[in-house]
């Protein structure tokens, strides 16, 4: 089975692509029979160093219905110059420019190293990218501080041309006009009242005049240019006006009054922004970045009440129906993030406070648009301060590690329907022959709109097979899927890539072996962890974690070996065995269980969960555990309290955090002062180790993690003892061995939870 | 002219009457017409006739003798005739030669004289008689007693009868005359001048209850001994019928104006500041009266009787004081509250609004900057004055720099508001479009200290004009731009001033929008009240708001065409702020009167969240109010600003029975925060006479201050009656105030006889200048603004401004010799008067005329402009060259002089003789009629007469 794990290597290598079944069952009853839908993780932008971009135009199917684009599963008719388009069967004339083509002599996108494709597109007009800070200025005077650094220093990070534009808030809005000299002038707004786009882009003077003076009529379009860059100017012009303007924010200077929270208006700051970019850059690529420090208090989009003697709404007051802002808020950012995705614009949120800030109601803002969320403590924290760095980060060609305004487009072989994606995405309502009724996540469509991507950025996609049960196995024997991206490159080229795959389908009742070798446990645990969440922000979480239940017992059931009510005979086979302990950190992690997490934490892993790749996704699922000790090099351990012992150093890895944690004996020796004697150097590596693992760690991940660096006792070391699962009285870990920890909880440990699985498994009931 | 000239020293015969009012006779036959008068048709030709040099000699022979005097009704003759005081008049003993005043028949008495009103008709007999049957006349009491009269110039000697009317027993009386003789009827001029005479030389003490002060136009000094001066409350009457069936008999409204803040001249202290520590102010318990002088301390000092409400309070312990054997507190001297009738006191945090000391008040600088504004130049001008204008912001005593705080907001159809800290390197804009829902976009920086952040400010008033140079903006808002200023003030918490600089009616899409609704249909029709009234309520509420706030409003208007005054002045009228309209500003020429007016407003002494309460003995009770200011209830008198020129007029009615004895006692409490934040209570007391009979009220009246009362009402009558209805009611009241005179003051005689008060013989006079003005009867040249801006300025003036308002100064400059430094006497505003070969000054407080006759000589052309000839002036010249001569040097002094006496920069226009704005000129000469159909004074006077014997039959 070692060439499926490289197949699966290779194909995430090269597309981007992971899926869960790399055979495919033939029929539609097969297919549901086998509980994990068929179903892909897409890395539409995945960094391949080793592609270059080709210079021209893809070449389209004719079929209006169809338009698919040349690839090298098309079969080519060298001769009459003819190809067949492996979705549609049409067959379509090679266009002029292709004359030339023949076995020898074949355009790149036939060849089949390129299943992935990348064409740049010439045309149309290319606009710069455009960067809209909306800081909140209700901050501490420090935090402030360091946040008009970061933001002072992110402006030698923007390429000159960027655009960029400013809008503080705290009780007002101010939009801040950026071209002037000798005075800085800005628009101001309530911060309590609605308003339309039309009426922001009259107040601020965007909307041309209803009656323009003759003469102006030919000046019009030069004026436009002018009205709206009096917002938003280049970087390289106004570097100096607006460092000293970020410079001399002040704090918001209405009184605080006792027992108050400070009024912040990031309801209508944002919908300012919006309306701005609305008016004067529709469908070019856009960041709208949020700095707030803390919840909005007024106008539309509050999230609470500025009386510090109401506390912000908790899951608990969720549950009760008590959260009374919650609703109107969580419409009014919807409503934002629909209109921002409409114009290819993305919005970024970065909320730093030590209590919540709102990201519940405003996590539509990112999850929409594909923006970023990250959340801290202080924007005076490192994890802040490198976190934004990062999204400035540059990849190897010097370009941004950012895209905006896509178009993802699937197109599917006639067996196959579309039935939904999950991701940082909207749909663009693209009805066609190839989408299902039947939707799992955001469906109902072929067409995506992501309107800010990353490197990174994965969507998980989501298949139905509609082959009729009895239908013989398609033509070819294979089934073909073409995934087409086209976005707005941080160098500002419009682009498109193009990624095509196949895979074989075959008859589940009599080639099940070959459908059970080729099942991605990894990409499954993570698509059916995302169709998870995706459910658990409608439904109640019992029930979300119920259907998971079940849906793990009948892949037991399916492809498990036993004896009927025999658990002690139940086995899994190799490509299974890793996926029921996924399922059970699953159960327990963050983006389901709500317990000990404030809404807006829940907000935010379950929006970073919803656009990671695999990897990071798996990471997050079931936290990465790393031993260090004398007894031989690092290695991976159970997740479990059993892994906590003494005389080691753990080195955990949950994604969101990085936390090190010395053992009893290890912290002792710490203490003494082993690590300076040069007779000890070696304990003086083994401490080293994990540091630099972990920085290691450190400089990859976006968002930063929170990085812990604790020891038995310590009072931070409840980071790791959280994410281990428990140790309970029936933990055969902990029968007759070194104790490790024990931890007394509810939980059930994963020997628990696999023996009730077993049962439920086995029996036929 | 007549006054430098012919002067007759003659033995003017005439003087006869003393009686003491001036008692025209009038024949009812006598005149050709009597029943015309009611439409004045004969205004014709007559008096403009009059050859202007004079009027002595030749009128006589056009039309009524003057011997036979008009008044002297000839046809009837001779029953009227007795009545006429005999030809010897016992005036001539002591007036000397000219004694008497011009025409009337009242004479100039003696010192002796007998009471007014009671002998018309003197028997030749001597006045000693009389005498007795008027005990309580007081002599000094009635300017026309003076002892010294001027001589009378106006009448030619060669008719030594001639000023005489009705009593002339002159030689052949019974002629036909027409007319009646313009020099035989009383003549504001000759009133003025023997006030100034008989006045100006001593102080006016006010020790003593009742006293009629001398007239506003007298320059003399005050002394306060006990009452308010006169600068600070005039009277209508100084002696109150005890009744109200006597005070509804004689009409005669009762009513104080009140100036609280008036500026005084250096020689007079203002008022001392009283602090009585932490229990406040001490008052009366029951109505809450201030500690006066006219308070009554009894029980050895233990105790006090209230003044006005006679309740019996106690003394606190700290404020105990011994009495003196007369009953006085040992200490009345050392205390102003108990020695002077006008002193302050500091108030206490009760006085204050939540109970917390006020902090210093804010100018906030509102400036339109529409296209307008900026092509008239007047941005450019208004920033680059602002730069030294903030260094003389007002300041209290003797404090180094003004407490006062300033912002800055410019404007069109958005607000843009400025930040302008001093920690800032360069001032901040802040614009706020959301008009519909105004706002103040900042805290920290908006009212700053000019000396702190004046490197800012500076910076920001050289790059306002800058910035809107290419504006193309034309709309502008008006509501938004008030209720920002408030809401700013608010914010600061504190009282203050806008100063909105505004040039177009407010036509964009905001609250408070306008239409241009000018209709000149409307005038003469029913509907013709709405021209007056605001076509929106929004400003009404604005300005509570700004009240509640203490937010004065300052509008300075700079209109092309109509901008509505009549809307956009509500405000700066409820908040008791000023406005002031430039029409057609340009910078050349206007730019002296802008700037005058805006320093001169800026540097004001300015009472902030101000309110006036007035207190009245028992027995009468105020209850009209008018003026700029905003009331809501009926006693309190809210001002969110009250400046040194602002006036508030009070009427009274009786709600009970006067004690003689104890007279009326007025007590005016102004509480206000003075422009360095101080919490402060002005209190003015006056105590006034009562009388049992009416010849007393008649004798202690004050023409000038009823004419302001009689204004202000009908202006504000016009806001809910027909304009023709408010001038009837004026005609009306007048005749009823008149006729009541003639019937129970004045000694029986002829019903034909036109007998006036002494006091009042101007009352005819100055009324049909009000009746004529632009708002009650306007001419074809004033706009609907004009008016309406003429009718809320005239709510807030004092008496002096009403008076040469209505009755402008014309000041002949080339009669007098050069050297002569004194301003030269005025003359009657009429065209008769004027001499071809003179020129003339006219002002009226608002407007500044230089009349050039068309004969004048030429070197008086030369040495004052500087050509050739007469044909080479400039017609409506602004300015005049300065020349190193006497007499430009004396004119120029002489204009500015004027300018310095008002409180608005009176533009200078000169005016050729028989040139097209000769028309403008001529709209001002009051006593002719006038082209939109106003009567001649001469007119009027008879058409009074008609009604007055009307109602006496």
């Amino acid at each position: 089975m070692a060439t499926y794990l490289e197949f699966i290597q290779q194909n995430e290598e090269q597309d981007g692509v992971r899926f869960s079944w790399n055979v495919w069952p033939s029929s539609r009853l097969e297919a549901t029979r086998m509980v994990v839908p068929l179903a892909c993780l897409l890395t539409p932008l995945k960094e391949r160093p080793d592609l270059p971009p080709v210079q021209y135009e893809p070449v389209l199917c004719s079929r209006p219905t169809c338009k698919a684009i040349l690839n090298p599963l098309c079969q080519v008719d060298y001769r009459a110059k003819l190809w067949a388009c492996n979705f549609c069967f049409q067959r379509n004339q090679f266009p002029p420019a292709y004359t030339g083509i023949s076995e020898v002599n074949q355009p790149a996108e036939l060849m089949p190293q390129f299943s992935t494709i990348e064409y740049v597109i010439q045309r149309g007009a290319q606009s710069p990218l455009i960067f809209l800070y909306v800081v909140d200025t209700c901050l501490e005077e420090d935090d402030l501080q360091a946040l008009k650094e970061s933001l002072q220093m992110s402006l030698s990070l923007l390429p000159p041309d960027a655009l960029v534009g400013l809008i503080t808030f705290g009780r007002m809005v101010q939009v801040h006009e950026l071209s002037c000299e000798g005075i800085s002038k800005s628009y101001v707004f309530r911060g309590t009242k609605d308003l339309t786009a039309k009426q922001i882009q009259d107040m601020l003077g965007l909307t041309k005049p209803a009656a323009p003076m003759q003469q102006a009529r030919p000046a019009q379009p030069q004026e436009h240019a002018f009205v709206s860059s009096r917002f938003l100017q280049p970087v390289h012009k106004i570097d100096m006006n607006l460092t000293d303007l970020l410079g001399e924010l002040q704090r918001d200077p209405w009184p605080e009054t006792q027992g108050k929270r400070p009024l912040r208006s990031t309801g209508v700051a944002l919908s300012i922004a919006v309306g701005l970019l609305e008016g004067t850059f529709p469908n070019t690529g856009a960041r709208i970045m949020l700095f707030t420090g803390g919840p909005p208090t007024q106008g539309p989009g509050m999230v609470v009440g500025d009386e510090l003697k109401t506390p912000i709404r908790s899951w608990h007051d969720i549950e009760k129906d008590n959260a009374r802002f919650m609703k109107k808020a969580t419409k009014h950012y919807e409503m934002l993030a629909n209109r921002t995705a409409a114009n290819g614009h993305c919005i970024d949120i970065y909320a730093c406070a030590l209590d919540q800030s709102g990201l519940l109601e405003m996590k539509s803002c990112t999850n929409l648009t594909g923006g970023h969320m990250v959340m801290g403590d202080s924007f005076n924290t490192s994890l802040f301060k490198q976190t934004f760095q990062r999204i400035f980060s540059k990849d190897f060609n010097g370009n941004f590690r950012m895209a905006f305004g896509a178009t993802l487009e699937v197109k599917t072989s006639r067996e196959l329907k579309i039935a939904g994606a999950i991701g940082p995405c909207v749909s663009l309502n693209v009805k066609g022959p190839c989408v299902s009724e039947n939707e799992l996540g955001v469906g109902g469509t072929s067409q995506w709109k992501i309107c800010g991507l990353d490197p990174t950025l994965t969507l998980g996609i989501y298949f139905e097979v509609v082959n009729q049960h009895n239908a013989p196995i398609p033509q070819g024997g294979r089934g073909a899927i073409q995934f087409v991206t086209q976005y707005q490159h941080s160098s500002t080229q419009s682009r498109i890539r193009v990624t095509t795959i196949a895979r074989n389908w075959a008859d589940a009742q009599n080639q099940l072996r070959h459908i059970e070798a080729a099942f991605d446990q990894e990409a499954s645990a993570v698509l059916m962890a995302r169709l998870g969440v995706f459910r658990a922000e409608s439904e109640e979480g019992p029930d979300v974690l119920r259907w998971l239940d079940r849906q793990l017992i009948r892949l037991c059931q399916k492809f498990g070996q036993y004896n009927k009510e025999d658990p002690t005979s139940f086995r899994l086979s190799d490509s299974f065995s890793l996926y029921p302990q996924f399922m059970f950190h699953l159960r327990r992690s963050p983006f389901l269980q709500v317990f000990n997490n404030s809404p807006d934490e829940s907000s935010y892993y379950r929006h970073h969960f919803a656009r990671q790749d695999l990897t990071q996704s798996l990471i997050m699922i079931q936290p990465i555990l790393y031993s260090y000790s004398f007894q031989g090099p690092p290695e991976p351990v159970l997740l479990d309290s059993s892994s906590i012992l003494a005389d080691r150093i753990l080195l955990m890895d949950t994604f969101f955090q990085i936390v090190i944690y010395l053992g009893e004996t290890i912290a002792q020796w710490r203490k003494a002062g082993y690590q300076d004697m040069p007779e000890y150097e070696n304990f003086k590596h083994l401490l080293q180790a994990p540091l630099d693992d972990a920085q290691e760690i450190l400089q990859a991940r976006f968002p930063m993690p929170r990085y812990v660096n604790t020891e038995h006792g310590g009072s931070q070391a409840r980071f790791l003892l959280s994410k281990v699962p428990s140790q309970t009285h029936n933990n055969l870990y902990a029968w007759g061995q070194e104790t490790g920890a024990p931890i007394l909880t509810d939980d059930v440990s994963l020997q628990v939870f696999m023996d009730h699985l077993k049962k439920l498994a086995v029996s036929s009931a | 002219m007549q006054i430098s000239g012919a002067a007759a020293p003659a033995p003017p015969p005439g003087g006869l009457g003393y009686g003491p009012p001036t008692s025209l006779a009038s024949a009812s036959g006598s005149f050709p017409n009597s029943g015309l008068y009611g439409s004045y048709p004969q205004g014709q030709a007559p008096p403009l006739s009059l050859a202007q040099g004079h009027p002595g000699a030749q009128p006589p022979q056009r039309f009524a003798p003057p011997q036979a005097s008009s008044f002297t009704p000839p046809a009837s003759g001779g029953p009227r005739m007795p009545s006429v005081t005999g030809p010897l008049l016992p005036g001539q003993g002591f007036g000397g030669p000219s004694v008497s005043q011009p025409n009337h028949v009242s004479s100039p008495p003696p010192p002796q004289a007998l009471p007014p009103g009671t002998q018309m008709t003197g028997p030749p007999g001597p006045p000693p008689p009389m005498h007795s049957s008027q005990p309580g006349y007081q002599l000094q009491q009635n300017g026309s007693f003076g002892p010294v009269r001027g001589p009378q110039p106006n009448y030619g000697s060669p008719y030594p009868g001639a000023p005489t009317f009705g009593s002339q027993p002159g030689p052949p009386q019974p002629l036909p005359p027409k007319r009646l003789d313009p020099d035989a009827i009383p003549s504001p001029i000759q009133v003025i001048e023997d006030d100034r005479n008989n006045r100006g030389s001593e102080p006016f003490v006010t020790g003593v209850r009742g006293q009629v002060p001398p007239l506003v136009t007298t320059n003399f000094l005050v002394k306060d001994q006990g009452n308010a001066s006169p600068r600070y409350i005039r009277c209508t009457s100084y002696n109150i019928p005890c009744t109200s069936d006597m005070a509804k008999q004689a009409q005669v409204p009762l009513a104080a104006v009140i100036k609280p803040l008036a500026r005084l001249p250096p020689e007079e202290a203002s008022p001392y500041v009283v602090d009585h520590g932490e229990s406040g102010p001490l008052r009366c318990n029951r109505c809450k009266a201030y500690m006066c002088s006219f308070m009554q301390f009894i029980e050895g000092g233990r105790r006090f009787q209230c003044c006005f409400c006679s309740c019996i309070n106690d003394v606190p312990p700290q404020y105990f004081q011994h009495l003196d054997h007369t009953g006085k507190r040992v200490d009345a001297y050392e205390r102003p509250e108990l020695s002077l009738g006008s002193y302050e006191f500091l108030a206490t945090v009760d006085y204050c609004k939540n109970n917390k000391f006020p902090s210093p008040p804010a100018f906030i600088f509102m400036i339109d900057v529409s296209y307008n504004a900026i092509r008239s130049g007047l941005v450019r001008l208004l920033c680059e004055e602002l730069k030294s204008l903030l260094d003389f912001l007002p300041r209290e005593g003797g404090a180094e720099e003004s407490a006062i705080r300033v912002g800055f907001v410019t404007y069109n159809k958005v607000l843009h508001f400025y930040n302008v800290k001093s920690s800032l390197a360069q001032p901040q804009m802040m614009v706020v479009s959301d008009v519909a829902d105004m706002f103040v976009p900042l805290l920290d920086g908006f009212l700053v200290n000019v000396n702190e952040s004046r490197t800012v400010i500076t910076s920001l008033l050289d790059q306002i004009p800058e910035m809107f140079a290419d504006t193309r903006e034309t709309e502008t808002v008006f509501a938004p731009v008030i209720q920002a200023g408030m809401e700013a003030l608010k914010a600061a918490e504190c009282a203050g001033k806008l100063f909105l600089f505004h040039t177009s009616l407010p036509i964009a899409e905001a609250p408070g929008k306008l239409k241009n609704r000018d209709d000149r249909k409307l005038i003469n029709t029913d509907k013709e009240k709405t021209l007056f009234q605001p076509q929106t309520g929004a400003y009404q509420s604005l300005a509570k708001q700004c009240v509640a706030q203490g937010c004065c409003v300052d509008l300075f208007l700079f209109p092309n065409q109509y901008v509505d005054v009549a809307t956009l002045s509500v405000v700066p009228q409820l908040t008791g702020g000023s406005v002031y309209k430039y029409a057609c500003f340009q910078v050349e020429s206007d730019q002296e009167r802008f700037l005058s007016d805006l320093r001169r407003d800026v540097q004001k002494v300015v009472g902030f969240d101000a309110v006036m309460r007035v207190r009245t003995s028992t027995g009468i009770r105020a209850v009209d109010f008018f003026g700029a200011f905003f009331m809501s209830n009926t006693t309190d008198v809210e001002l969110a600003g009250l400046d040194v020129d602002k006036t508030v007029t009070v009427e009274f009615k009786h709600d009970d029975r006067l004690n003689e004895e104890s007279g009326a006692l007025l007590q005016c409490a102004l509480l206000y925060t003075s422009c360095a934040g101080q919490r402060r209570l002005r209190i003015h007391n006056l105590a006034l006479n009562c009388c049992t009979q009416l010849a007393d009220l008649y004798r202690n009246c004050e023409t000038d201050t009823l004419i302001n009362y009689m204004a202000k009402f009908a202006y504000r009558g016009v806001l809910s009656s027909p304009v023709k209805t408010v001038r009837d009611t004026l005609i009306t009241q007048c005749a009823q105030i008149l006729a009541c005179y003639r019937k129970n003051c004045a000694s029986p005689s002829s019903a034909g006889q036109l007998i006036l008060p002494e006091c009042m013989k101007l009352l005819p006079v100055y009324l049909n200048c009000v009746l004529k003005s632009d708002v009650l009867q306007p001419g074809a040249e004033v706009t609907t603004d004009d008016r309406a801006y003429v009718r809320q300025l005239v709510t807030s003036m004092d008496v002096a401004e009403t008076n040469v308002f209505f009755y402008p100064r014309l000041l002949p400059l080339t009669k007098s010799p050069i050297e002569n430094t004194t301003e030269p006497p005025a003359v009657r505003a009429s065209e008769e008067r004027l001499s071809n070969g003179d020129i003339y000054l006219l002002e009226n407080g608002l407007n500044l005329f230089l009349w050039v006759g068309a004969s004048v000589q030429q070197g008086v052309v030369q040495s004052l402009f500087s050509v050739s000839s007469f044909s080479h002036i400039t017609s409506g010249l602004s300015v005049l060259p300065v020349l190193d001569n006497p007499l430009s040097k004396k004119v120029r002094g002489l204009i500015d002089s004027l300018r310095a006496q008002r409180s608005r920069y009176m533009k200078l226009i000169v005016v050729k003789q028989e040139d097209k704005l000769e028309t403008l000129f001529k709209h001002f000469l009051v006593e002719d009629k006038s082209l939109s159909g106003g009567a001649s004074y001469v007119d009027f006077l008879c058409h009074m007469h008609k009604e007055i014997r009307q109602l006496l039959s």
